[in-house]
């Protein structure tokens, strides 16, 4: 029974938050990391495009409701995302054709990319805010849980009780559809093995008579998908707030650099990687402990080893340390 | 010569005029700075007080009292000490009603009030701080110290046999100094603090705070934020994993923003606001519309009763030198007597004038306890159905 009940706590504050934490973070990073790899520059706006995307989301939420129309059980966004995925995506084109593509056509340095990216991100802030405001926006609607601790607590008779909500479920099954299906695209199709093609040698590319163009409106359109359905899931489990996907953009980069800037299966990977070492560092195991060990161990301090204040420090500091002894990341992608 | 013979003449004249004489009262606010919103309805309370003593003509003989004003800046130690220098050696008030902010005041009474002995009773210093400051019996103040809302909450807790709670507080001076003062108050009291941690304000999760909380485990969460900020995402989440059920709301939480968000989830939960239903609030209120005044006004009532213990302390002293009557404050502020509300500032001085007790309640519910600071009241509330409901006053 104690068992049980230290499977449940680790289920409830640990398991299944930093899952979810670490879906949104890989869908994110998934977006970095093929920008990084096809258009050769790490894009710092991927934040605020994550933002902008469920601000769309959220107008047409909002619209959809009073329109009457809904899903049920699920959250309204689901239907509302295809039109945020189009605005945002809509967004990123015009974006590339009067921004990016003047650099490109430079051969710019991608160092000076970056800082160009900066520039779009503050620009991209700017309209957020400007169309929807600095405040918390809450739109989650539909069933709040699959499991309610409460009622939890009263099935199985256990102590500690078990939540799981809608949120967090739809954020991990939509996170491997879209896995799935992102991998199935640049695998199997014929201008996913194109961008692959890109990715590796730009010229080759060329010469076998791929479309540069065609290859850059594909990568900018799937990573507008990503961004809006990372930003959409983050706001139904959380809160939507400008401010807050602006910081997302660290702990996206970092998961993003330790699977290996470029390489998709390394961004999911350290997606989960940050999420769980976050969440796991900066939970007090005492509670867990507590039922495992035998009375006569019982411990009487939290064994939390960082305060949650340091949230932010783990994945700072994992970063370091993939840097300093494996530079490539986890998975190999391209050196940073 | 000439000199002298002024010298004699101004003796004379001083001696002629019997006991009436003109008292300087200094009123030291934040007239620049953050509280300069608030200061001018706080200076007109104090200001009430002293027109209202004036017009009865009882004080000291026909003596009248003329206020004088000065800038704290709220924020500036060295400028709020050369304001109140100037007061005292030039303008020669016989006291002070100030400082409004807690840094200043204490700088104020550490190196001007206390070394030229002159009484300083605050209206809205609240740190704990200044409980224990060295003092030589110069410094009260009507408004309660934080502390004094951890001991209120601690006796509500008791109250309602609760033994353990874990306390999340947010990372500033407030939240900080009042989960100090609860986690002080409760563990004297007997029971258990299992955590005290802090949240950041305006993030969009709290799950990985909550994890900790839950973990450490009490009866109740105390939380001491802001509704309107991570307060709220803190609640949030502890329903969410069902960490928690019972919360302990402070004065920062206390708003029906609650209710729209959570609704009947908070039943059970209680806080504390300040807060009295002594009749002297109302009075007040009335007694400052009269003169154009808006009583609502924060810390405008507690400056009415600053000012006005002043001057009934004078009174019952029978002298206006602070070193005469700073031991008279607490015995006119307190019972045994007859109660004074608003308005009945002459009546209290007729009181004393015939050598009678009084005890001033005022606007506020004037009680002084430990070293002169307001004993505070509080407003205990709880939810009930989803609403906010009035338990008692403590």
């Amino acid at each position: 029974m104690d068992l049980l009940n230290a499977i449940v706590v680790l289920l409830n504050f640990v398991v299944i938050p930093a899952a979810s934490y670490g879906a949104q973070l890989a869908l994110g990073a998934l977006g970095v990391t093929l920008i990084y790899g096809i258009l050769r520059f790490s894009n710092f706006a991927h934040g605020d495009t994550m933002a902008f995307g469920t601000a769309i989301v959220i107008l047409v939420t909002w619209a959809m409701q009073a329109a009457g129309i809904g899903l049920g059980p699920l959250p309204t966004a689901l239907l509302a995302l295809p039109f945020g995925i189009a605005a945002t995506a809509a967004l990123v084109l015009a974006t590339d054709r009067v921004v990016y593509r003047f650099y490109r056509r430079q051969k710019a340095a991608p160092v000076i990319l970056v800082i160009v990216s900066m520039g779009v991100m503050f620009v991209m802030n700017g309209v957020t805010r400007f169309m929807i405001g600095v405040d918390e926006i809450r739109f989650e609607d539909g069933a709040r849980f699959l499991i309610n601790a409460t009622e939890f607590r009263k099935m199985t008779g256990l102590k500690e009780g078990l939540a799981f909500k809608t949120s967090q479920a739809l954020t991990i099954v939509t996170a491997v559809i879209v896995v799935a299906a992102l991998f199935w695209f640049l695998n199997r199709t014929r201008t996913g093995k194109s961008m692959r093609a890109y990715s590796d040698n730009e010229d080759l590319a060329l010469l076998s008579g791929i479309n540069p163009e065609r290859v850059v409106a594909v990568t900018w359109i799937i990573a507008a998908g990503l961004a809006v359905i990372a930003g959409t899931l983050y706001g139904l489990d959380k809160a939507f707030k400008p401010f807050n996907y602006f910081q997302l953009l660290l702990p996206v980069f970092a998961s993003a650099i330790v699977g290996g800037l470029g390489n998709p299966l390394g961004a999911i990977a350290g997606g989960f990687l940050i999420a769980f070492s976050e969440v796991g560092l900066t939970y007090a195991w005492k509670k867990v402990a507590t039922y495992v060990l035998p009375e006569s161990l019982a411990p009487d301090g939290l064994l939390q080893i960082l305060s949650t204040d340091y949230k932010f420090a783990v994945s700072f500091a994992l970063l370091v340390v993939v840097l300093l002894f494996k530079p490539t990341g986890l998975f190999k992608g391209k050196a940073v | 010569m000439k000199k002298l013979l002024t010298a004699t003449a101004l003796i004379a004249l001083s001696a002629g005029a019997g006991m009436a004489e003109d008292v300087k009262i200094g009123i030291i606010l934040g007239f620049t700075g953050p509280l300069e919103s608030i200061t001018p309805a706080m200076a007109a309370g104090a200001e009430l007080a002293i027109k209202e003593v004036n017009d009865s003509g009882k004080f000291m003989g026909g003596s009248t009292v003329t206020p004088v004003r000065a800038d704290s800046t709220c924020i500036d130690a060295a400028a709020a000490q050369a304001a109140a220098e100037r007061l005292i050696t030039t303008d020669g008030v016989k006291a002070i009603m100030g400082a409004d902010c807690s840094g200043v005041t204490g700088a104020i009474l550490a190196n001007v009030a206390k070394p030229n002995g002159i009484v300083m009773i605050s209206p809205s210093a609240t740190s704990p701080g200044l409980t224990t400051v060295e003092d030589d019996g110069l410094f009260f103040r009507t408004a309660p110290s934080d502390a004094r809302q951890g001991e209120i909450i601690a006796e509500v807790l008791k109250d309602r046999g609760i033994n353990s709670v874990a306390i999340s507080y947010t990372n500033n001076d407030y939240g900080k100094g009042l989960a100090d003062a609860i986690a002080a108050a409760v563990e004297a009291m007997g029971g258990t603090v299992t955590i005290s941690a802090a949240h950041e304000d305006g993030k969009a999760d709290y799950s990985a705070e909550i994890g900790a909380l839950a973990s450490a485990g009490g009866d109740a969460l105390i939380v001491a934020g802001y509704v309107d900020q991570g307060g709220s995402g803190i609640i949030q989440a502890a329903l969410d994993t069902g960490a928690f059920s019972t919360f302990v709301l402070p004065d920062g939480m206390y708003g029906t923003v609650l209710e729209e968000k959570f609704g009947s989830m908070l039943d059970g939960s209680f806080g504390t606001v300040p807060g009295t239903d002594s009749p002297g609030g109302s009075t007040f209120l009335e007694l400052a519309a009269a003169n154009g005044l808006d009583g609502t006004a924060s810390y405008a009532p507690e400056s009415y009763d600053a000012a006005a213990l002043i001057m009934l302390a004078m009174q019952a002293a029978g002298s206006t030198e602070s070193k005469d009557f700073k031991d008279k404050v607490m015995d006119v502020a307190n019972a045994p007597g007859e109660p004074i509300y608003p308005g009945e500032l002459g009546k209290a001085l007729e009181l004393l004038a015939a050598g009678q007790d009084i005890d001033y309640v005022g606007a506020s519910a004037v009680e002084l306890i430990g070293p002169g600071e307001a004993a505070g009241s509080y407003r205990e509330y709880e939810f009930k159905d989803g609403k906010i409901t009035t338990v008692g006053y403590r």
